[in-house]
């Protein structure tokens, strides 16, 4: 009898092409997404060593980091440039180096462009039981229909497009379990969040984190994306979600998903995928469902986690000295003062989007809150940022656009947005903006900017209101 | 990729935990299609400091970087190892890396030692006078004051940064074993071949 092993165990054992002495494994990718940002240098070194692209077919680029989320045709349908001359050629090399090395391109005018993460589950590229990898490192998002998807530098991409596969040390394997039911005006960004904030932002290095338990397996596939997403702000490399029921029923149909026979063969493979009853994870950690509450970053890192009914917590307050210091830091950079309740913190910006929250059904739970509200005087900018122009088309078939506009909040093309201050979208020095993204370093949402992470209907709670707000005061 | 060995010199005591690749190297910097020349934007927020430790005149092109727990976390960036280069880093000691940062740098010929916060402690302070000595052939980490800090580095990663390996040439020499795992897979599971 084989020794019981877990989903990540049998991942990574299906994609072993060799094994070393040393326990370093070449392991083989099945998928593999380019984006504009970590790919021109990648290409230029493979055109230098006169080398090509092994598997073209496994490959798919689209832009996502750079691109304006303002309207990419005129009236008239034309093509509309690029005003920063540094992402136009970082865009147009990616548009030359996709077709000269024989790679599927999605353009930033094509309905399917997106988030590399919004567009690899939607159209069915990203299947459960693959490895899947990217230049970026919310690749964990992949994990949410069990797939083994991690970030990885622009020498490693050209690694694998030269040759398929990448040289890996195995992981340690950790089980988050969250077990029981969330309560009303708790999403899938709530549970990672509170997740993030007990184990902390090392917390799964060196680890890929299995997340089990009733209150996951309650999740749809967007929850599960959200979830699997911020693995890497918990340091892990790559987060897991056993497939199941749900997976499939999403996946089902999808334009490269397998189809007929094949895809009844992919599910019976998919089903043998899941943690064995009696496999062993290196650490295990276990939440009760009930003890999460909405919840709301204060500082500079997203360990930095308080529910949205606490207060800025005092830097003494914390057992170890790095900490403190790194809490009094962060506080004089978001300019807070410890006991300040959350939900008196004045809000200037609000951005709905970003790989970790931008599908379909956190557009519908952010238009749930702002329905038949208007967006609060003091908030200066508010902007709703789809993920894909799927999800941008089925959120306008809906009429969610228009409960966003009527409220005074702005409904923009796809794209990577507000999340990274690398495109026009930034948030302005000393401003603080409630973010459904996944990050709140400093700077990281334009030079000086304050953020705080938290859920899609938290962030529209907070733009009608002004200030960061308890959402279930609103749903009352 | 330069090979590394011994490297000695000054070493900048950061001393940071959670010092994130955004800190590293801001996204604005990452409009580039080629890796040079990312020193320039390497530690912005911090440098916007005029007293900052990096623009120091004896800090400047110091070899060493001493930092905190989990440094490199956030973003898979490689701009964060090639600014660190750029500035002329070799070496970065702190108690902790991300992954995918611990990865990066050693592809670029940076070499990420670990060492506990108590030894970390010890070299941040020898570092505000003094120069700091690695050695990676017998992996260890010295000052003029007799400290003497042995660290772990998993094999081949050693090897890589003693004899400044390519990669892709390495793995180029299991063609015949990829090849193999492929047609494999076509046979066992031709499903996984993207549909349309």
């Amino acid at each position: 009898m084989t020794r019981p092993r877990t989903l990540y165990e049998k991942i990574w054992d299906a994609h072993v092409v060799e094994r070393r002495a040393d326990g370093t494994c070449l392991i083989f990718i099945d998928r593999h997404l380019v984006h504009e940002v970590t790919s021109p240098q990648a290409f230029a070194g493979l055109r230098a060593a006169g080398r090509t692209v092994r598997r073209p077919d496994l490959t798919l680029a689209v832009p996502d980091h750079n691109l304006p989320t303002t309207p990419r045709r005129d009236a008239a349908g034309n093509k509309l440039p690029i005003a920063d001359p540094e992402s136009a050629a970082q865009l147009a090399a990616l548009e030359k180096n996709a077709p000269d090395f024989g790679i599927r391109y999605i353009d930033a005018t094509a309905p399917e462009q997106g988030i590399v993460h919004v567009v690899g589950p939607e159209l069915g590229f990203s299947l459960p039981g693959t490895t899947i990898v990217c230049g970026d490192s919310h690749t964990a998002c992949h994990g949410g229909i069990g797939a083994l998807a991690f970030g990885i530098g622009t020498s490693e991409v050209e690694h694998v497009l030269a040759t398929q596969t990448l040289l890996l040390q195995p992981a340690k394997t950790m089980e988050v379990r969250v077990e029981g039911d969330v309560g009303p005006g708790v999403s899938a960004k709530d549970i990672i969040l509170h997740i993030t904030g007990t184990i902390g932002a090392a917390g799964g290095t060196g680890h890929v984190i299995e997340y089990t338990g009733s209150a996951i397996r309650a999740l749809s596939i967007e929850g599960r994306l959200t979830i699997s997403n911020m693995a890497i702000e918990g340091g892990a490399r790559a987060g897991l979600i056993a497939p199941d029921a749900v997976t499939f029923a999403y996946l089902k149909g999808r334009p490269y998903a397998p189809k007929g026979a094949d895809w009844d063969a992919a599910v019976e493979y998919w089903k043998s995928l899941a943690t064995d009853p009696g496999a062993t994870y290196d650490k295990v950690v276990v939440i009760d469902a009930a003890d999460i509450a909405p919840s709301v970053t204060w500082g500079t890192s997203p360990e930095d986690v308080v529910p949205i009914t606490g207060v800025v917590p005092d830097p003494a307050s914390f057992a170890d000295p790095s900490k403190q210091a790194a809490a009094a830091k962060s506080l004089a950079y978001m300019g807070l003062e410890p006991g300040t309740r959350m939900q008196d913190v004045a809000i200037e910006n609000i951005f709905i989007g970003s790989c970790t929250n931008s599908r379909i059904e956190d557009m519908r739970a952010a238009a749930a809150v702002i329905k038949g509200r208007k967006k609060a005087g003091n908030v200066k900018w508010a902007i709703v940022v789809p993920g894909s122009g799927l999800v941008k088309a089925q959120a306008e078939a809906e009429g969610l656009d228009r409960i966003f506009i009527e409220a005074g909040l702005e409904w923009r093309e796809p794209g990577c947005s507000a999340c990274l201050a690398m495109n026009p979208d930034k948030v302005p020095a000393g401003e603080r903006c409630a973010s459904t993204s996944n990050r709140n370093f400093v700077g990281r949402q334009g030079p000086g900017s304050r953020t705080h992470l938290v859920s899609p209907a938290m962030a529209a709670a907070a733009a009608v209101t002004g200030r960061l707000t308890d959402v279930r005061e609103l749903m009352a | 990729m330069t090979p590394i060995e011994k490297v000695e010199g000054r070493a900048i005591p950061l001393g940071l935990k959670n010092v994130d690749t955004d800190v590293i190297i801001p996204a604005h910097w990452l409009k580039t299609t080629t890796r040079e020349g990312m020193g320039k934007g390497a530690f912005e927020s911090l440098r916007a400091d005029p007293g900052n430790l990096f623009d120091r005149p004896e800090n400047k092109g110091a070899p060493i970087l001493i930092a905190g727990d989990n440094f490199g976390c956030g973003s898979s960036r490689e701009h964060a190892a090639w600014a660190l280069g750029d500035l002329g880093i070799r070496v970065v000691i702190a108690p902790s890396y991300s992954d995918i940062f611990s990865g990066n740098a050693v592809k670029n010929g940076i070499l990420p030692v670990v060492l506990p916060q108590a030894a970390i402690d010890r070299l941040m302070e020898v570092a505000e006078t003094d120069p700091i000595h690695v050695d990676l052939d017998t992996q260890t980490v010295t000052t003029p004051f007799q400290d003497r800090f042995a660290f772990e580095i998993d094999p081949f990663r050693k090897m890589c940064l003693l004899e400044g390996l390519d990669e892709i040439s390495l793995t180029e020499k299991s063609g015949a074993a990829i090849d193999a795992y492929e047609k494999k897979l076509d046979a066992e599971r031709p499903w996984m071949r993207p549909a349309a």
